[in-house]
């Protein structure tokens, strides 16, 4: 699946995407978001607590229990501030 | 239509494009939003939007898509920028037409509440101090559930 970084998760987590497999047992963005906070301390700095954090699959927003599918363009952001 | 983009545009001519022959149209509400330098400890000298290439084209059209649902416009427009941009800059240009007013301010409020809250941009300050991003605001939140139905 492609994830994409965007806002201050970008410079925290150091990149703005990167592709991997769905890691075994991991069926919603809620247990994606603790499997990254696993692989760094960026990563864990920047997923730390989630309310502060929104997410969209293949570029909706949806709820942390939405249902992942291999493939899935998944993007974690703050909350938006255009307009 | 909506459109995202990197350059200005000109109010008076996307209005005037947007509403040609539409002769329909008795009101035409107009929304700007430009780049605040509030000063003092706050002062900013330039801001950097960043968006969601793809995801906000969609978000863009669902929402207009949702205002024409919910009010008869005779037309309606979004053009949202991105990039840096100065102090004074236009940010966002919303525009409704309607064959009355009422309907034309009411899809404006909204069109601006929904997008404040649903398209995928972020405001970057930079300030004599650094960079910083810019917060939700929860009186975003706030004017944007006014509008939830049920």
């Amino acid at each position: 699946m492609r994830l994409l970084y965007f806002a201050w998760l970008k410079t925290k987590i150091g990149k703005t995407e990167e592709t991997l497999d769905l890691p075994a047992g991991v069926a919603t963005p809620a247990a994606l978001v603790d499997w990254l906070k696993t692989r760094g301390p960026g990563f864990a700095e920047a997923l730390k607590d989630r309310r502060t954090l929104r997410v969209a699959v293949n570029r909706r927003h949806v709820g942390w229990d939405f249902l992942l599918k291999p493939g899935d363009e998944v993007a974690l952001f703050p909350p938006v501030t255009g307009g | 239509m909506i459109r995202v983009q990197r350059e200005d545009f000109d109010v008076g001519l996307e209005i005037a494009n947007l509403t040609r022959c539409k002769t329909t149209i008795g009101g035409i509400v107009t929304f700007v939003g430009t780049v605040r330098d509030a000063g003092g400890a706050d002062a900013i000298q330039s801001m950097t939007l960043e968006h969601y290439p793809g995801m906000t084209e969609d978000e863009l059209t669902a929402i207009e898509v949702e205002a024409n649902k919910r009010w008869k416009l005779e037309a309606s427009l979004i053009v949202h920028r991105h990039g840096k941009l100065l102090p004074g800059e236009r940010i966002v240009l919303v525009v409704t037409a309607a064959a009355h007013r009422a309907a034309a301010f009411a899809a404006n409020e909204f069109l601006v509440d929904w997008l404040k809250t649903k398209a995928p941009f972020w405001k970057q300050e930079e300030t004599p101090r650094g960079t910083r991003w810019v917060e939700a605001q929860d009186s975003d939140d706030q004017a944007a559930k006014r509008w939830a139905k049920g």
